[in-house]
């Protein structure tokens, strides 16, 4: 056994029963934290598979940023009685039945799809780099849309969270 | 088993994907939907890099678009974050089976 298959093996099934925490912890805040270790185990198998910039940027967007936003949303709402939100049984089976099979049949077609390629191409990932090429040639325009997006993304979540204060005739009103 | 191919990340990115779509389905707290959807677009990240790595031709296009898959996964969260804020101030709840109102 390889140091790599020794190193997927651990990582893969740290990310795999985090996530499965996540799910099956009753308790929201649990489920953010086992969220955040599922996160950092996806970054360490971009690291693995030798996207260092996919692997970095994973860790900081992911889980410098989009955790804390999810961790501020959980403190924000966390009121006792929506810590602990019942699922019915029911929903569970039918969910349970749904994603095995889906599961299931995702394993199968990754098992065809992966045959033949069990060696990775001798030369490395394409590094900072290329990347940085690749976003100002060929992909200049999905670049630039994202930028968009992130600028309208921003307005429209601020726009949206904001504090309403109340006019002064509905004041004057009641 | 003395050398990893690609099937077991594409493995992993579906039992990720499995992970999630069941969080979607059976939380009732909206945060936690968040979570999962969180989860989903991990396990097709997980594919896009693994398909970088042992598909030549996928090299450069598997990382860029886990890029941007992970630039739109905090835009979505933050959007999502706002919307479940506003709706906790004005119905002074998280859980989505109350959030009726717009049923035909």
């Amino acid at each position: 056994m390889s140091l790599e298959v020794v190193l997927f093996t651990v990582i893969a099934t740290a990310t795999g029963l985090s996530a499965l925490t996540v799910v099956l912890s009753r308790n929201i805040v649990r489920s953010a934290v086992w969220l955040l270790f599922t996160l950092i185990g996806v970054s360490l198998l971009y690291f693995l598979l030798g996207a260092e910039f996919v692997g970095a940027t994973q860790l900081i967007v992911y889980v410098g940023g989009t955790m804390v936003l999810v961790v501020f949303g959980v403190m924000l709402t966390a009121q006792q009685q929506f810590l602990k939100i019942r699922t019915r049984p029911q929903e569970w089976v039918v969910g349970g039945i749904l994603a095995a099979a889906l599961c299931a049949l995702m394993v199968t077609v990754s098992i065809r799809l992966g045959e033949g390629r069990t060696s990775p191409p001798a030369e490395p990932m394409p590094g900072t780099g290329q990347l940085g090429i690749g976003f100002l040639t060929t992909y200049l325009l999905p670049f630039e849309i994202i930028s968009v997006h992130l600028l309208v993304v921003l307005i429209g979540a601020s726009y949206l969270a904001r504090a309403k204060r109340r006019s002064r005739e509905a004041v004057a009103r009641d | 088993m003395t050398e990893l191919g690609l099937t077991p990340y594409l493995c992993l990115g579906a039992f990720l994907f499995a992970c999630g779509l069941l969080c979607i389905a059976t939380k009732r707290n909206a945060v936690g939907i968040l979570m999962g959807v969180e989860l989903v677009l991990n396990a097709a990240n997980v594919n896009f890099v693994a398909c970088a790595r042992y598909v030549p031709s996928f090299a450069l296009e598997g990382q860029v678009f886990a890029l941007i898959v992970i630039v739109l996964a905090a835009g979505e969260a933050a959007v999502a974050l706002a919307i479940i804020l506003n709706f906790y101030n004005n119905h002074a709840t998280v859980d989505v089976d109350t959030a009726d109102e717009l049923k035909g």
